[in-house]
């Protein structure tokens, strides 16, 4: 996060805009949503202080919710854009909203290198182990023997861990959510967004009309039952070995946000042409 | 013997030889004396070593295509020369020097009748402590150019300074040695003396030249991969923006840096990313978002041999269609030329100055010609071309980031600005920013962005516009040299052609080139394809008022200004 003059008394509300979500009734991604405002009221930022960057999907579709700045870019390419942005304006806080399609398939590429690179900037994944927008296909987050249209029969591919390859990757802070909480959720991004560096946040988020099954998911999900560590071996073990319900913080590591130095020019731009004259 | 306005040198050694190091000193020593000159190289395909060839035109006129044909080649060894052959073209007044302990000369320079002489330049640096072969072929070539061996010396103790005096006293002593060895050797031609200027003198890259255009105009975040053979823009930027408080970030691909980029930019800070045509491909979808959510950037493409891998270190101008077409949607944007090394730096300020005017992506076609050659050249005049965008601050009423404001374009609120938050979004959106797929809101905005660009007035930069003869020939890019020189050619035989180049190919402008075409009897199209897409794209947007011929050939041998003269005395 940025240190700007925080305003006193920012309500959730002040963070919404008058748009109507075009989500389907009963999707997690509307507790997100709440999620997001309370924790931008929280931390007390004025809305045009923030930006929310995202891709495209069901859940790339906040940022215009939100009344802070915002980008809906193309599908899995919002980190690189948030990069460019937060490198350039490090004042601003920069949030990137993507899901388990946009951010692990076509972004999968960009999730390691964001967490390598460990710009400040809070990354939250809405995973719904699906893609919702194009209307059920199977994610790298889905079960393998979830059956689709495309997939009849399911995969047959195991999904990856998105938490183990962010702390491999360098990730300096990672947590697990669950949309149904919107409280505990909105505390655990006030911290990631507290946090220097690259946080990552997955919120399991049930997607109500492509697997109805995710209802289940309130039942399913726990505290986790350990502290967060700093302990990049300690948090290894505990990931690999997690079910993919333990909720909460489960990573703060202590690595130095990248922000190269911007905007101190020492010199002219004619001093430039040396290197060209004779 | 006559004085030519122009020479051309050739020094061709094996990996490690130092034929590179030679003609960018020869190219040093005689810019500082006041000649234009332009200095490429090619190398095999070995990453390190093998065998490569430096190629020097020295003039006294500005000099942007290679020669037709060298005065003089100089074989420190002849390893794989064949593999260049083709490049270097010898005839019956080229003067070869050649090491008989370096091979035999290639059959395209033996049989061509040049005049082979033999010094044997590896025997006579080993009799010199710390000798290298290329030093004596720099001593023998300063003679046959009509240096002396202190001018040469100059650069060469600035370059060795760290190296200590042996080394500095083992060149003397090399190029001495050569000097003396070209003693009554004779070359055909002898370079005419430069008119006398006090002009400033720069040597650079078109790739160079491009980097300080994009800082001129006022970039100050540039990410990028690295691709052949665009990277020299990079390594230039990246310490460059770092002194004027700018940033370079390496992607991890090319769909990174284009959305970086963008990022930057609507941020507020002018952003560029420079690539080659694979890395164009990949950059597309983005660039497609770019123009929809009207966000300035500069793209440049250091066009290479296609398609997919190609030759990555030969010029082509194949990337054409994909520049101005490979945008899904009706995306307009803007599609700019370099002409030469020079005008990469003018092109790339008036694209920055042009993207953020009109808050659209400029993809600005260089290539590996100019992109990689080395010019001397006269300092470029300054331009005006800075920059600035219509930024959004007074927010008394609702604020509309997309206003169908005459002109088409709308103030645009930087991140940070209270009353201005909006959602930039590459779905079809109203004046607001909010995504709609209503009919009205669709066309209007699809209006706005056409109108935008094809309201403005470009002025008279959009073209070079030379002659007025009843030919016409049309060209573009990096061939507007050759072409120019074909032409003066011409002239000399009596033959009157004008040369138009278009320096701006989208929006495209047919009043102007109607203009230029006026009294045309015929018209010749020159570029360097296989598929003549410069020739399909005139025809497809323009009147062309007479009979037109074509002429296009795909790369890797550059176009000369002897196939273009061809072309011309063919068409009358
Ligand atoms: C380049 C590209 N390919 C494919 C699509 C189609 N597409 C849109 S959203 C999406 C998947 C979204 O899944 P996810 O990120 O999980 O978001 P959700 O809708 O589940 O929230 C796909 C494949 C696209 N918009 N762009
Ligand atoms: S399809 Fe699923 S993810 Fe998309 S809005 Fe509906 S419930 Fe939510
Ligand atoms: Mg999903």
């Amino acid at each position: 996060m940025s240190s700007v003059t925080t305003r006193l008394a920012c309500k959730p509300g002040d963070y919404k805009s008058d748009l109507k979500p075009i989500w389907c009734p009963g999707c997690g991604d509307y507790h997100v949503l709440m999620s997001f405002t309370r924790a931008f009221a929280k931390l007390g930022l004025p809305p045009e202080q923030i930006t929310v960057v995202s891709g495209i999907g069901c859940s790339s579709r906040i940022p215009a919710y939100t009344s802070c700045y915002g980008f809906h870019g193309v599908h899995g390419r919002s980190l690189a854009l948030a990069a460019g942005l937060k490198v350039t304006r490090p004042d601003l806080t920069v949030v990137v909203a993507s899901g388990d399609g946009d951010g692990y398939s076509i972004g999968g590429n960009h999730f390691l290198h964001a967490c390598r690179r460990n710009i400040d900037m809070t990354y939250v994944v809405m995973d719904n182990r699906i893609y919702g927008m194009t209307k059920g296909q199977p994610s790298p987050t889905t079960e393998p023997e979830f059956d689709t249209a495309l997939t009849p029969g399911g995969t047959g591919v195991a999904p990856f861990h998105p938490l183990v390859v962010a702390l491999a990757s360098g990730a300096n802070f990672i947590a697990r959510c669950f949309s149904g909480q919107p409280n505990e959720t909105a505390d655990v991004l006030v911290e990631a967004i507290k946090h220097p560096g690259f946080s990552f946040v997955e919120i399991l988020s049930p997607c109500v009309t492509f697997r109805p099954d995710e209802q289940d998911w309130k039942e399913q999900v726990r505290p986790a039952p350990v502290a967060a560590t700093n302990d990049q071996g300690k948090a290894a073990r505990r990931l690999m070995t997690d079910d993919g319900f333990n909720l909460g913080i489960l990573y703060r590591g202590n690595r130095a946000p990248f922000q190269p130095a911007i905007g101190v020019s020492s010199i002219d731009l004619s001093e430039l042409e040396k290197d060209f004259e004779l | 013997m006559t004085a030519s306005p122009s020479i051309s040198i050739a020094i061709i050694g094996s990996g490690g030889s130092g034929a590179l190091t030679t003609v960018n000193f020869l190219l040093e020593v005689a810019s500082s004396a006041g000649w234009h000159g332009l200095f490429t190289r090619t190398l095999g395909p070995q990453i390190r070593g093998g065998e490569a060839a430096g190629l020097l035109r020295l003039a006294v006129h500005p000099v942007d295509c290679p020669p037709d044909q060298f005065d003089l080649i100089i074989g420190i060894d002849w390893l794989n020369a064949h593999r260049f052959g083709a490049e270097i073209k010898a005839g019956p007044k080229t003067l070869v020097i050649s090491d008989p302990r370096g091979g035999e000369p290639p059959p395209m320079v033996t049989q061509s009748g040049a005049h082979v002489v033999e010094i044997p330049m590896k025997e006579m640096a080993k009799s010199i402590s710390g000798g290298r072969p290329n030093m004596i072929a720099l001593g023998i070539a300063s003679r046959l150019l009509g240096f002396t061996v202190e001018q040469m010396l100059a650069p060469i103790a600035k370059q060795l300074s760290g190296k200590g005096a042996a080394a500095i006293e083992a060149s003397r002593a090399g190029i001495k040695a050569g000097f003396a060895a070209a003693a009554g050797i004779k070359l055909d031609v002898k370079l005419a003396a430069p008119s006398p200027s006090d002009a400033r003198r720069w040597l650079l890259s078109g790739n160079e030249a491009t980097a300080l255009g994009a800082i001129r105009g006022g970039v100050r975040f540039a990410a990028a991969y690295p691709i052949t053979p665009a990277t020299e823009i990079l390594e230039w930027l990246s310490p460059s923006l770092a002194k004027v408080g700018g940033i370079l970030l390496q992607a991890e691909d090319e769909l990174a840096a284009i959305n970086m980029i963008i990022g930057s930019s609507y941020g507020g800070t002018p952003a560029l990313t420079a690539t080659s045509g694979p890395g164009l491909s990949l950059m597309i979808e983005a660039i497609g978002l770019a123009t929809a959510s009207e966000i300035p950037i500069v793209v440049v493409d250091v066009m290479r041999g296609g398609p997919s891998t190609g030759i990555p270190t030969k010029s082509e101008q194949t990337d054409l269609n994909i520049a101005i077409y490979g945008l899904h949607g009706d995306a307009p944007h803007l599609v700019l030329a370099p002409q030469s090394v020079a005008d990469c730096l003018f092109t790339t300020q008036w694209a920055t100055y042009l993207a953020e005017a009109l808050q659209t992506p400029a993809i600005v076609l260089s290539d590996q010609f100019m992109g990689q050659a080395r010019a001397a050249i006269e300092r470029p005049a300054d331009v005006a071309f800075i920059g600035a965008r219509a930024v959004a601050t007074d927010m008394s009423s609702a604020y509309k980031r997309y206003a169908l404001a005459p002109g088409g374009v709308s103030a645009m609120a930087i991140p940070g600005t209270p009353g201005g938050q909006y959602t930039a979004d590459g779905l079809t959106h109203s004046e607001f920013g909010i995504p709609t797929s209503s009919a009205a809101d669709h066309l209007a905005q699809l209006d706005k962005r056409r109108d935008k660009l094809e309201r403005f007035n470009y002025g008279d930069h959009w073209a070079s516009i030379e002659g007025s003869g009843e030919l016409a020939l049309i060209t573009w890019g990096s061939l507007t040299g050759a072409a120019r020189e074909a032409v003066g050619r011409a002239a000399a035989d009596g033959v009157d052609v004008r040369v138009i180049a278009p320096r701006l190919l989208a929006p495209v402008q047919p009043e102007r080139l109607a203009a230029a075409l006026d009294g045309v009897k015929r018209i010749l199209v020159v570029e360097q394809t296989h598929s003549g897409q410069f020739h399909r794209y005139l025809r497809a947007h323009y009147d062309l008022p007479a009979p037109v011929r074509a002429f296009h050939r795909p790369g890797p041998l550059p176009i000369t200004a002897g196939e273009i003269h061809r072309a011309i005395m063919d068409w009358r």
